[in-house]
């Protein structure tokens, strides 16, 4: 296994898988893997779904680029076709959510031993309040409608402009900017929701 | 919906609850990014066959090691040195090997019922980097049933290549995959045993033992000239150990040295071990 973590910028990747799909795979991975994790993470709310969807979503990947000429790869737009895919996985992954069996892939991992996350390294309280908070936020997400959710994600979590949404979503750049929009108002009423509730003497 | 919902519009979004700056939601949207766990990575390259990973597991044999990826089993290998295992793959196959604590629940299986004689089981194999000749003396090999050997000639006739048998020897001894791609049961065209790549001749017995062969009782037929056996009553003439072989009893068995002299007392070969090849192949 490379030991270093080399990552790189998506025109170079996208030539390189060109030239040598084999070869540059596992920089995709290593370039690509904590942004598809916490799209899937934040969509579905569970590190070991969210896990599932990444690896599943990669494998996906490969194996479209693999009967694909080498013009078609290069032509790719990586950052929006990977989050296409995690999207479309963690949607069905939800729809399918009761089938809580773990899929076939996900057994082979656990067979094979390959243990979940590390613990956070950082202090134990800072890292549970961190955790603790962004569980809210995962919250909160997961209460928006499907559409709101996947937009406002690739937006302000992964950072994707809008035309690159708009490929990943397949929908017009219009939508998905006024979905982002009612999305963050979304979140917003809910935030404020809860702190009347919180202290209810002021809004009595 | 609470009293405290604030009237939303498209042109103007409610301000936010006091204590939040402008933008505060798109900051703390911006701080889920979390990074991949460590597992993530490895499991997909070894998913779509880019790494391996690799784990111990009971055999007839005791103990072996098997490595596999997305794409089916890659090696197997008695116990050796673990760093040493690793090496030879890496050397072998120029992918990264990792560890695992187990091999996969459904290969697992497989390789299971393979081992005790379920030719049904078919377990995924990796074949990458082996020539086409190899692959194809591979996959004959994994025809052989369980407690039965063929000779090496019999392999090169049935893949169409009756004069490579030492080719064939010599491809069998490259099996990466012994135990599944039963190379323990192609023997020498004299009868005898042979060599084995994994662990040498005494684990060649010991498997036909294992799998309810003599193989002294085979090596003195062989030596007694017993080649091929044939049944007076259906006149058909098998290799030794063919289960259709097996079933005639000893008062209508009957042996001969080459398939001419069968032929020549009116016996023709059994359809199933094929003892002179596949004549389509």
């Amino acid at each position: 296994m490379a030991v270093l973590l080399e990552t790189m910028d998506d025109d170079e990747l996208a030539a390189r898988l060109a030239h040598d799909l084999d070869g540059a795979f596992e920089v995709l991975v290593l370039t690509h893997q904590d942004r598809l994790y916490s799209v899937a993470l934040r969509l579905l709310g569970d590190a070991r779904d969210a896990e599932e969807v990444a690896q599943d979503a990669f494998v996906r990947a490969y194996r479209a680029m693999a009967t694909w000429d080498a013009a078609r790869i290069r032509e790719v737009r990586l950052r929006a076709w990977l989050a296409s895919i995690v999207v479309n996985l963690a949607r069905n992954r939800r729809r399918n959510a009761a089938d809580r069996r773990p899929p076939a892939a996900l057994e082979q991992l656990l067979d094979a031993g390959l243990q979940p996350a590390e613990g956070l390294r950082q202090a134990p309280e800072t890292a549970a309040l961190r955790a603790a908070t962004a569980r809210d936020w995962t919250e909160r997400l997961g209460r928006c409608p499907a559409a709101q959710r996947a937009a406002v994600v690739l937006r302000h979590v992964d950072g994707l402009s809008y035309e690159e949404i708009a490929e990943a979503l397949g929908r017009p750049v219009g939508t998905v900017k006024a979905q982002v929009h009612r999305g963050l108002a979304n979140l917003r009423a809910q935030l404020e929701a809860e702190r009347a509730a919180e202290r209810p003497e002021l809004t009595a | 919906m609470s009293r405290t919902q604030r009237p939303t519009s498209r042109t103007h979004p409610p301000a936010p609850p006091a204590g939040d700056t402008p933008g505060a939601i798109e900051a703390a949207l911006a701080g889920l990014v979390s990074p991949a766990p460590a597992t993530l990575a490895p499991a997909v390259l070894v998913e779509v066959g880019l790494a391996d990973a690799w784990a111990t597991l009971p055999s007839p044999l005791g103990e072996i090691l098997v490595a596999w990826n997305g794409r089916g089993v890659s090696a197997i290998s008695l116990p050796v040195d673990p760093a040493a295992f690793e090496e030879h793959f890496v050397a072998d196959h120029r992918r990264p090997l990792h560890r695992a604590a187990g091999v996969p629940t459904a290969l697992r299986r497989l390789i299971d019922r393979r081992l005790t004689g379920d030719r049904r089981a078919d377990v995924p194999l990796d074949l990458r980097g082996a020539t086409d000749f190899e692959q194809a003396v591979w996959r004959k090999t994994l025809e052989i049933p369980h407690g039965e050997i063929r000779p090496y000639g019999w392999v090169a006739a049935e893949i169409g290549r009756p004069a490579a048998v030492r080719a064939v020897g010599t491809a069998l001894g490259h099996n990466p995959i012994p135990l599944v791609v039963p190379c323990h049961r192609v023997v020498r065209s004299d009868g005898l045993l042979g060599n084995y790549s994994m662990g040498g001749p005494e684990n060649k017995r010991r498997i036909l033992q294992v799998e309810g062969l003599d193989p002294d009782a085979l090596e003195a037929d062989a030596r007694a000239g017993i080649r091929y056996v044939g049944s007076d009553t259906t006149h058909i003439v098998c290799l030794p150990t063919c289960h259709h072989a097996r079933r005639i009893t000893a008062a209508h068995r009957v042996s001969f040295r080459g398939l001419r002299d069968a032929s020549a007392a009116g016996y023709r070969p059994c359809r199933a071990c094929r003892p002179a090849g596949s004549p389509a192949a």
